[in-house]
């Protein structure tokens, strides 16, 4: 997880990614900040996230992209 | 059938009260017979294609579908005795074979679409290449119909079959409802890009009248005139002496071509859609929002989230996304990282799916060097501003009451809107090369005393720039009370006022449309593209 918040306090220092739960929705991150996100895990974990996971719902917030990259490493 | 014709208000009245007189399990039947009616004013050869487009969309989505069961049922049964690395080698050659269907319907699609639209400009472009090597022979450039609507409803379908293959959606058994889904007419002509899964049960259900929103929806619909009959199309007026005469008027001209632009495509496109979501409402139905106050964006990134922000989030699910997180471009960014140093080469596979989405945005928009140029431009903007974010999150930090100021947010806005009109220019000269010597002008030719005179020589008398001048400030002033509250559900208990204003609208279409003599109402802009 502390990897996970290096990676997004990366692209927005300003923001406190452990609670916000709202960050699609919200508009902090837009496609590309999502996109990077994506290069940076498999970078990071070597977990690709397919097109049909880069939905708000997987995005929304720290914990919920953890538990998507949990979902995908187990599959 | 234009919208703006006396004809289609006959059928809309027409139809609606077939609606809601015929049995409510016919509803959705009557929909399908009243959208192929209507298309079939575009000519029998267009009802063709849509027909064709559903045929093969209703096959290729069933074997999609066939296949997700299969793979559900087959792993229900012997979950158990496979091992895990089994099964997912099991769903990975599952996922290959819907894959192989899913590109065959693409590329059926997108072919017809593509052969329709781009063989002439490909064809062009191929010649002229010849020509600079010498050639003496050139290929004859056909003149192919291009159906209406063809590039909404391809890319409506286009993203059913996506959804079917990623399981967000199921696949229509029956294939006349699957034909209402891509037919459905008042966004047949100019969008929104409806989603199945917001939009098909919707049109499958029955629907009571309902007083609300029957009159919210009619409401809606005279505003949409308004804006195109009032404001659009007289604008058209003076924007075709700009553009045919392009070497006359010049310099402030071409300020006067991208403020009136600005004003006509708004009207025009966001009054289409007032027409189109009004129609579906008044139906029962409710069709996704294309625009969100667009012009009060304080940056590109924002204007393209509340600009056509259903040709935008097709793009973006359907392109940018599946384009970034390929194979090949997870291999690129590794070996970007690994040869770049992590923060330039985490940015190669990023901005090579924006460049290549914008390419493709422009592209969509029309067979033309000058929408390619137009796309490229508005990703160039988009890109230098993610590059400059650290530059401006610096400048915001150290003038934080400045940058948070009402004048500071109207100063951005202000600066959006220009810039995003100055590259909207480039569909109106239609020439790339014309359109760069005209912006260059802005800065070279020094015309301002003969605007007063020159103004009154676009084909517009003073009563046509007071109504416009007029016109505009009523959008403006509706799109910030809109922008804040719901206006026609306040309207709703106050039936009195309600009927003042929608009676002046009326009126105001009446007296002020731009369909007297000199002018025909003519088409929707976004229906070329």
């Amino acid at each position: 997880m502390e990897k996970l918040l290096e990676i997004l306090s990366g692209l927005h220092p300003d923001v406190d990614f452990s609670t916000t739960t709202d960050l699609v929705d919200d508009g902090i991150l837009d496609s590309l900040d999502i996109v990077t996100l994506v290069t940076e895990i498999h970078a990071e974990f070597d977990v690709t996230i397919p097109a049909e996971e880069i939905v708000p719902e997987n995005f929304n917030s720290a914990d919920a992209l953890m538990a998507l990259i949990e979902k995908l490493d187990e599959e | 059938m234009l919208f703006t014709s006396y004809g289609f208000i006959a059928f809309l009245a027409v139809l609606f009260l077939a609606y809601y007189l015929v049995l409510r399990k016919w509803q959705w039947g009557l929909l399908l017979a009243a959208s192929y009616f209507f298309y079939a004013f575009a000519g029998l050869d267009c009802l063709i294609f849509i027909f064709l487009t559903t045929a093969s969309a209703y096959v290729i989505a069933r074997l999609m579908d066939r296949g997700h069961r299969k793979e559900a049922e087959f792993l229900d049964q012997h979950r158990a005795e496979m091992e895990k690395e089994e099964r997912k080698k099991y769903k990975a050659t599952q996922k290959k074979k819907r894959f192989r269907i899913l590109l065959l319907g693409l590329v059926l699609l997108f072919g017809v679409l593509a052969v329709l639209k781009y063989t002439g400009f490909a064809l062009l472009n191929l010649n002229a290449l010849l020509g600079a090597f010498g050639a003496e022979k050139a290929f004859s450039v056909p003149d192919l119909l291009l159906p209406m609507g063809i590039s909404f409803y391809i890319f409506q379908t286009t993203g059913y079959l996506i959804d079917v293959y990623r399981a967000k959606t199921v696949a229509e058994k029956n294939p006349a409802r699957l034909a209402l889904f891509v037919s459905f007419f008042p966004q047949l002509v100019q969008g929104p890009i409806s989603r199945h899964s917001d939009l098909a049960a919707q049109l499958y259900a029955p629907h009571d009248f309902d007083r609300r929103g029957f009159t919210s929806g009619i409401q809606r619909i005279l505003w949409g005139y308004f804006k195109k009959l009032v404001i659009a199309d007289r604008i058209l007026v003076a924007m075709r002496v700009l553009v045919e005469s392009a070497e006359s008027y010049r310099g402030v001209y071409v300020l006067l071509l991208i403020l009136l632009y600005s004003a006509q495509i708004y009207a025009d496109f966001t009054g289409g859609m007032d027409i189109t979501i009004g129609i579906a409402e008044s139906l029962g139905i409710r069709l996704k929002e294309n625009f969100k106050h667009p012009f009060s964006s304080k940056s590109t990134k924002e204007y393209w989230n509340r600009w056509h922000i259903t040709m935008g989030s097709w793009f973006t699910d359907y392109v940018f996304y599946p384009l970034s997180v390929c194979r090949p471009m997870m291999k690129l960014s590794t070996f970007s990282r690994r040869v770049l140093g992590a923060k330039i080469g985490k940015r190669i596979p990023v901005y090579l799916a924006t460049v290549v989405t914008w390419f493709l945005t422009g592209l969509w928009h029309g067979a033309g060097w000058n929408f390619i140029v137009w796309g490229l431009l508005n990703c160039l903007v988009i890109l230098v501003s993610q590059e400059l974010e650290p530059l401006y999150a610096k400048f915001r930090k150290s003038a934080p009451r400045l940058t948070s100021s009402w004048g500071y947010g109207k100063f951005m806005a202000v600066r959006t809107f220009l810039l995003m009109g100055l590259i909207r220019s480039l569909d109106c000269y239609r020439d790339v090369g014309l359109t760069f010597r005209q912006w260059g002008s802005m800065l070279t030719v020094w015309n301002v005393g003969d605007f007063s005179r020159g103004v009154m020589t676009l084909g517009l008398d003073l009563a046509d720039w007071i109504i416009l001048l007029v016109g505009c400030l009523v959008m403006a002033v509706v799109a910030s009370i809109t922008a804040k509250t719901d206006l026609r559900e306040r309207l709703y208990d106050k039936p009195i006022l309600s009927w003042v204003i929608f009676g002046t609208l009326l009126i105001a279409i009446l007296l002020f449309g731009a369909y007297g003599v000199g002018y025909d109402a003519s088409q929707f802009i976004y229906n070329q593209f």
